[in-house]
């Protein structure tokens, strides 16, 4: 049963709403673990609408181990999920790009607001995205570089391919998990897939993930789902790999994984002239995590990205 | 007039992107002028070519100071305008979001640096810029408040306002701030409009532009001597918001004084036609900016006024 936590009156007879699925087996919220999930920020990422509905199955299953409050917030950009639009549909604006977000702001800015305003005093956040159209992602947690030392040993415990602490600088203040760090409640990002697409089994190992997450917090009584131990990572350690022409860009990956130093990754095809323009080769051993999905580009696409050395275990 | 290639971006079909500048004069790099980045940017575009039209009569009757260049760059985003897109590419990314770019970056970070590398050793550095809703604003020069501006030279556009903003995190991606270091005085110029042309502000823009270059000593050229600026924060501006979702009916327009209490706008029921809201001014002043899409969300800014002046 979603709440409305929110809601804004639309020009022809609808209103814009931030909902909220709060689980519980107590009515004692203040003094309770409480876990948030947001997903929906960006409206072509699907993963995330599917870990809403698997969460809830599996804590509904075994419903009497869960001792504290799971909130989720499954369609934060609802008119963007609604159209499958990565932005804000109207002002084109990444909604990701508006927090903290302004009571007196404009509507998607009093959403942020409202979103942040009953998050606070969570537990934990974790902000679940999928990719966009453009690349596939292996799963990642994402982690700013700021907080990265009080957010890793909660990271540890999503059974992903890779923690990026990722520094982005002057986008990376205007977030959702920034601006729960800032309020100290721990926040970090979950990234994996294709856009418009789901993928359940990045979906199930998220969600083994975040039972582990509520484990920790007390909020779950049930078995922690083991994992290895994710390689971390920050900028400095990744080989960001891009297109210099224009094209149509040819994968000749069909996992990710190792890749040698010398494997090609890829081509560009230059359509008109039928030949190739360029080779991406890979100039470094390491393990591929991203690669090019939608295949026309520019120059400048991202085309993939290699994890070459880990900064840390 | 010399046309100068700024930069080129290939095409898996299309014709090439290809970005062009216009030099007039020669000698110290004075002043570079900038038009649309954005798609929606099409009054921009024109004030730039009316612009170019100008200085080329200037130039053709040596207006132009000795050891002054002059470069106008009218759009930085001419696929975006060929198919009506806001932003940049498929990937839908904005320029004015890039700054100050990267070589090796995205395509929007590259666009970012190589104009960032082809104009950086101009003096005064002015954008026709646009607000991200659509809207109509009282004509003004817009400043980051980066520790560096200068107000003053802002009052010599002649334009009624000088608009000093406090920069949020974003705005620290945009050409203005960017630009606006010790070697570069940066100005963003709002003539009021985007999508449609509107003749009269775009020719009060050009007059601007040529006004300040004068007073710097760019051109030689008699001109008449505009507004005295009235500056303001942009935070000290009073938003007026719609209370409820529906057709909005103006009822003031731009850079009339309202009165507190006075009915300013209403909210129309789409359905049955009914007043549903009178949305009240709360303030005395003058209206700075106003809404122009007809429909309106509960919680749209319809208003933006400058407090207790007059007109
Ligand atoms: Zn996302």
């Amino acid at each position: 049963m979603y709440d409305t936590i929110f809601s804004m009156e639309l020009p022809v007879g609808e209103h814009i709403k931030l909902l909220r699925n709060r689980i519980s087996n107590t009515e004692d919220i203040k003094n309770s673990s409480r876990m948030s999930i947001v997903t929906g920020i960006h409206g072509d990422e699907m993963e995330g609408q599917y870990i809403c509905y698997e969460l809830t199955r599996r804590i509904e299953n075994e419903r009497d181990k869960l001792k504290g409050v799971v909130d989720i917030y499954p369609a934060v950009n609802l008119l963007g999920l609604d159209n499958a639009i990565h932005t804000i549909p109207k002002e084109r604006l990444d909604m990701n790009h508006i927090f903290p977000g302004s009571p007196d702001g404009s509507m998607m800015e009093r959403v942020a607001y409202a979103l942040i305003e009953d998050i606070a005093g969570a537990s934990v956040c974790i902000d679940v995205h999928g990719s966009d159209i453009f690349t596939r992602e292996s799963l990642q947690v994402r982690i700013n570089e700021e907080f990265a030392a009080g957010l890793m040993e909660y990271a540890k415990l999503m059974p992903a391919n890779l923690i990026w602490k990722n520094p982005c600088p002057s986008v990376a203040a205007s977030t959702l998990v920034h601006s729960m760090n800032c309020i100290g409640v721990p926040a970090f990002t979950v990234e994996c897939g294709v856009g418009n697409t789901i993928n359940t089994k990045y979906g199930d190992r998220i969600v083994d993930g975040i039972f582990n997450v509520m484990k920790y917090f007390g909020i779950w009584e049930g078995e922690a789902v083991h994992h290895d131990d994710t390689p971390v990572c920050d900028d400095s350690s990744i080989d960001f790999m891009r297109a210099d022409k224009a094209g149509l860009f040819i994968n000749s990956m069909n996992k990710f994984g190792r890749v040698k130093k010398g494997q090609c990754i890829g081509k560009i095809i230059d359509v008109n002239k039928n030949e190739v323009v360029q080779e991406i080769i890979a100039p470094n051993d390491g393990i591929l995590f991203t690669v090019r999905e939608f295949p026309m580009v520019y120059e400048g696409a991202l085309l993939a990205r290699i994890l070459v050395q880990e900064v840390e275990k | 007039m010399r046309q100068v290639e700024v930069f080129r971006i290939k095409s898996p079909y299309r014709d090439d992107m290809v970005v062009h500048g216009y030099t007039f004069g020669k000698g110290q790099e004075a002043a570079c002028i900038i038009g649309s980045m954005r798609g929606t940017e099409i009054q921009q575009t024109y004030i730039c070519s009316q612009l170019v039209k100008r200085l080329v009569e200037l130039e053709h009757n040596g207006n132009i100071s000795a050891n002054k260049k002059i470069l106008v760059i009218p759009t930085l985003n001419p696929y975006a305008l060929n198919t009506s897109r806001k932003f940049w590419g498929v990937e839908d990314e904005d320029i004015n979001r890039a700054f100050p770019g990267r070589e090796m970056g995205k395509t929007n970070e590259r666009i970012a640096k190589r104009l960032m590398d082809y104009v950086k050793d101009y003096t005064f550095g002015i954008q026709f810029a646009s607000f991200y809703v659509d809207g109509e604003f009282m004509p003004h020069v817009r400043m980051m408040d980066t520790g560096y501006q200068n107000t003053s030279l802002a009052n010599l556009f002649g334009l009624p306002f000088v608009v000093v903003r406090k920069p949020q995190p974003i705005d620290t991606t945009t050409l203005n701030y960017n630009w606006q270091n010790d070697m570069t005085a940066a100005f963003s110029v709002y003539s009021g409009y985007n999508e449609t042309i509107n003749e009269e502000r775009a020719g009060q823009s050009v007059s601007a532009v040529l006004r300040f270059m004068t007073r710097m000593g760019i051109l030689r050229y008699d001109c008449l001597s505009g507004y005295i600026s009235h500056v303001i924060n942009e935070e000290s501006l009073t938003n007026v918001y719609a209370g409820k979702g529906g057709i909005l009916r103006r009822l003031k327009d731009i850079g009339k004084e309202v009165k507190y209490g006075e009915p300013i706008a209403e909210v129309i029921d789409p359905f049955v036609g009914e007043v549903k809201e009178t949305v009240i001014a709360p303030t005395d002043g003058i209206i700075f900016f106003q809404q122009r899409e007809p429909l309106v969300n509960e919680s749209d800014v319809i208003y933006r006024i400058v407090r207790r002046i007059h007109e």
